[in-house]
């Protein structure tokens, strides 16, 4: 008969208590929003009493997490970007060439004279004066390939070299392009990032998407092109002469000097002329490393143009300190152990392991490596979204009034309860999507609308079978019971179906589309539960309460 | 206490008396809707063609002779201008928006473009605001449309192989009709109408989808009880009775979505008006197809009768109709 086990009782009330209390911050949204940036503050930036006093508006036991509001309702910049992943192949074979140069005419005796011929974009076509060295030709420039530092790419090397002709032609070898794919992709995305968490916005996603783009929503930015002027920004890195170090932020440099602090030593300043011996526009690749002794260091290249300028410079200055500045600031000023040929050279220092890693982020970040295509652009202003917000609001409050006042009056008391059900079914999905931190989205406003109104399907399924049984007429709690058990095929095939197109709806979507999965589809998971679990239990209580004859339904 | 009823208790209405005429008629409505879709086309939105919308807003009344003007001065190729109405829009708010064609084959336009048309359109009205740029690449706009098109795709396959699974092929072929029809005939409304048709009308498509197989799987679902029940019965007697007993299940699930969604075109906001436009039709169309498409199709196609052993015999090709 009609009997709820006493832990499934208490699970259900669980349940429901637990997205009460998971939704009840989004009814004070904007102190919750206030208590929950306060707090981001004052962990970055240390505590002030009001820093604090707006932290103290939102008690912290409870929980604070709110729903995202989409860039559509905030108001904000959205961009989707593409990086020219293949440029970078070419800057590497530019940069390449005078060591093959080098490394072919040492072997002049065999292949002849050289000659670099015009060739497609990131390929290298040596073509050399005696096609019968062009077995040692090979050997030579295979001699200069570096095995490939990835996972996938162990075992191979980063060039791929062939002869057609009297022409050796050199391009990145497969694995190699992945690996560097793979780098330019994290350098773009951290580059990207540094930059946006500079202007210090709420909140900004960067993501990647697929293999070469990346996904920016900045919510409160005024523009997309705002946004694209934030991130075209390049660092400036340049590696300059130190004069002296000094304690005095206020000393006089002299004439063609500058003072500029340090970057992670307090009250430190180097003086520095200001001519730059080298610029972050001549880097093309840092890495972390080790120096002889095992300890951390940083590698880094330049392009030719770079390396003949570091090369003269580091062979007159050897013993005195040279800094690396970043964007006005001096990350570090190691001295020149020796001269520094081949454009390539190892930052030693007391560094740590995570030291030396965000050092060589630091000097790769400093231009993006490839340029960016801006696929798509979206701005929303703030005043539309909140127009956005309003009328969702409204909207939905309207027709959960409806709604409730069209299941009261076709069913009566158990209208009620379904109701009761409904009211908890949004104050889950709200609660749900809080704590996984989802986005909600003006369609994602009409998903939950469209929940309100579906929602109600699953108890009309359950109340029309239950008044269909009533005329079989085997008593009211048999009724009840056959109603649930007979509707229930029906709501599960019914709303695994509806699941199956929310799922796919998120896979394949982006965006707000995505956001209106994501709501739909917990709407139809809270929504079974609710209709099938609490008003079964709403109404199991009553029974039991007033153990009717008959039922009104 | 007296309680609301829509439908009568018992109803015996013949749903299937002419079911040949209605699937005809639903024939033919796909042909109209295809050859509109073939005529007229789809006013694709920038999230499918490519190219950049400016929405505006300003205190004077929209003058969209002057915008043109304005805008045609720049050169700019294929430029639309609507003015937006919206109930609860105040009296200084005049919206319209501007659609600009993309500029080259990868990105849609550049700042400095942007900036000229803004500048052109303060030129008209000083106190104009942009509340709203968007721009969507060609490269990208070609991607979004084949993603959109295999996601309804997929979602009908799947739907295709759960109801297969669940029931029998009959019953798939039947709910997988219905959907196209429904999809058919909401395209064929969208290219008559010339609402736009951008990434969340894919959305709503979909959940147009969602429902109406929502609605088809109910009926199915009594359908099957029914053969079950009553094995001697005509087919068309045990379809007819299942959709009489579900007929005030269908009505009740239909209005609560509708009243939701008529307060949301009434009041949601024209950005989505669009959206909740498809997804009423949608209501509509779904509610229709799941009795006049989907269960006329098991009329046609004919069901097995035989459900007493389900696990051994439901492999079995079927052979039996009316």
């Amino acid at each position: 008969m009609l009997q709820i086990e006493t832990w499934k009782r208490a699970l259900i009330w669980a349940l429901v208590v637990a997205g009460l209390v998971l939704a009840a911050p989004n009814l004070f949204y904007n102190r919750v929003e206030g208590h929950n940036d306060a707090l981001s503050r004052i962990e970055t930036s240390g505590a002030t009493p009001e820093l604090e006093a707006q932290a103290g508006q939102w008690p912290s036991w409870l929980p604070s997490n709110l729903v995202n509001l989409g860039l559509d309702l905030r108001g904000g910049a959205h961009l989707l970007t593409e990086v020219r992943l293949a440029e970078v192949y070419e800057s590497r074979m530019e940069s390449f060439w005078p060591t093959v140069r080098d490394a072919l005419r040492d072997a002049r005796s065999d292949v002849g004279t050289i000659r670099l011929q015009d060739s497609a974009p990131g390929t290298l076509r040596v073509r050399i004066s005696n096609p019968d060295g062009m077995a040692r030709a090979l050997e030579v420039v295979r001699g200069l390939a570096q095995p490939v530092a990835s996972l996938t790419g162990a075992g191979t090397t980063d060039l791929a070299v062939s002869g057609e002709g009297s022409d050796v032609v050199i391009e990145l070898s497969e694995a190699e392009r992945q690996a560097t794919d793979e780098r330019t992709m994290q350098q773009s995305l951290e580059i990207i990032r540094r930059r946006i968490d500079e202007v210090g916005t709420r909140e900004p996603t960067i993501q990647r998407q697929g293999a070469d783009r990346i996904l920016i929503e900045v919510p409160g930015l005024g523009s997309a092109d705002e946004l694209k002027a934030i991130i075209g920004t390049t660092a400036q890195l340049t590696f300059q002469p130190v004069v002296s170090r000094t304690a005095d932020a206020n000393e006089v440099p002299g004439s063609g000097n500058e003072v500029l602090p340090s970057l992670d030593e307090e009250g430190v300043y180097y003086v520095l002329e200001q001519a730059p011996v080298v610029t972050g526009e001549q880097l093309t690749d840092s890495q972390p490393s080790f120096d002889q002794n095992g300890r951390p260091a940083v590698t880094f290249r330049f392009n030719p143009g770079g390396a003949r300028a570091f090369g003269d410079y580091t062979a007159a200055n050897i013993g005195s300190p040279f800094a690396i500045v970043l964007d006005d600031e001096v990350i570090s000023a190691p001295v020149i152990q020796s001269h520094i040929p081949g454009g390539s050279g190892i930052i030693t220092g007391n560094f740590t392991v995570e030291e030396s890693t965000n050092l060589a982020v630091l000097l790769r970040a400093g231009a993006l490596p490839a340029e960016l295509d801006f696929l798509e652009e979206r701005t929303v202003g703030p005043q539309l979204g909140q127009d956005s917000i309003d009328a969702g609001k409204l909207a939905t409050a309207v027709a959960f009034g409806l709604v409730l006042v069209f299941m009261f009056a076709t069913y009566g008391l158990f209208g009620f309860f379904a109701n009761i059900a409904l009211v908890l079914n949004i104050a889950l999905i709200l609660g749900v999507l809080s704590s996984i931190g989802a986005t909600l989205t003006l369609p994602g406003i009409a998903g939950i609308v469209l929940t309100v109104g579906m929602a109600v399907d699953a108890n009309v399924l359950i109340f029309e079978r239950i008044r269909e049984e009533m005329k079989s007429a085997r008593g009211p709690a048999r009724a009840i019971e056959l109603g649930y058990s007979r509707a229930l095929s029906a709501i599960v095939d019914a709303n695994i179906t509806t699941i199956i197109t929310a799922i796919i709806l998120y896979v394949m979507g982006s965006g707000p589309v995505r956001g209106f999965a994501i709501t739909l589809g917990l709407g139809i998971i809270t929504s079974v539960f609710t209709a099938i679990w609490v008003t079964r239990l709403l109404i199991v209580m009553w029974f039991e309460r007033r153990r009717p004859r008959t039922l009104e339904i | 206490m007296r309680h609301l009823r829509l439908v009568r208790d018992e109803t015996s209405f013949d749903f299937f008396k002419h079911w040949k005429v209605w699937l005809g008629i639903s024939g033919v409505l796909i042909l109209l809707a295809l050859a509109s879709f073939a005529v007229r086309g789809l006013n694709y939105g920038i999230d499918f063609r490519g190219g950049t919308t400016i929405r505006t807003q300003s205190a004077e009344p929209v003058d969209v002779g002057a915008y043109r003007a304005a805008m045609d001065a720049l050169e700019l190729g294929d430029i639309s201008i609507t003015e937006i109405y919206d109930p609860s829009f105040g009296p200084d708010q005049n919206v319209a928006s501007v659609r600009i064609q993309a500029q080259n084959e990868v990105e849609s336009v550049t700042p400095e473009t942007i900036a000229t048309v803004e500048a052109a359109l303060q030129e008209v009205a000083p106190d104009i605001e942009f509340l709203q740029v968007d721009s969507v690449g060609p490269k990208v706009s070609g991607e979004l449309i084949q993603t959109a098109f295999i996601a309804v795709a997929l979602a009908m396959g799947a739907v295709l192989i759960y109801i297969w699974l669940r029931f029998e092929w009959q019953f798939a072929a039947g709910a997988v009709l219905a959907l196209v029809h429904d999809v058919v005939l909401t395209i064929g409304v969208f290219s008559e109408v010339a609402i736009q048709f951008d990434l969340t009308t894919i959305a709503a498509l979909l959940t147009i989808v969602g429902y109406s197989l929502n609605d088809t799987v109910v009926v199915y679902d009594r359908v099957r009880e029914n053969l079950i029940k009553y094995k001697k019965r005509p087919l068309k007697e045990v379809l007819n009775l299942s959709i009489n007993e579900t007929l005030s299940r269908t009505i009740m699930t239909s209005l609560t979505t509708l009243l939701a969604l008529f307060a949301l075109f009434a009041l949601g906001g024209d950005v989505i008006r669009g959206f909740v436009f498809a997804m009423i039709w949608g209501v509509f169309v779904g509610t229709y197809s799941s009795i006049f498409v989907a269960s006329a199709m098991l009329l046609w196609f004919g069901v097995k009768r035989d459900w007493s052993k389900p696990e051994a015999e439901e492999r079995q090709p079927d052979g039996s109709s009316v």
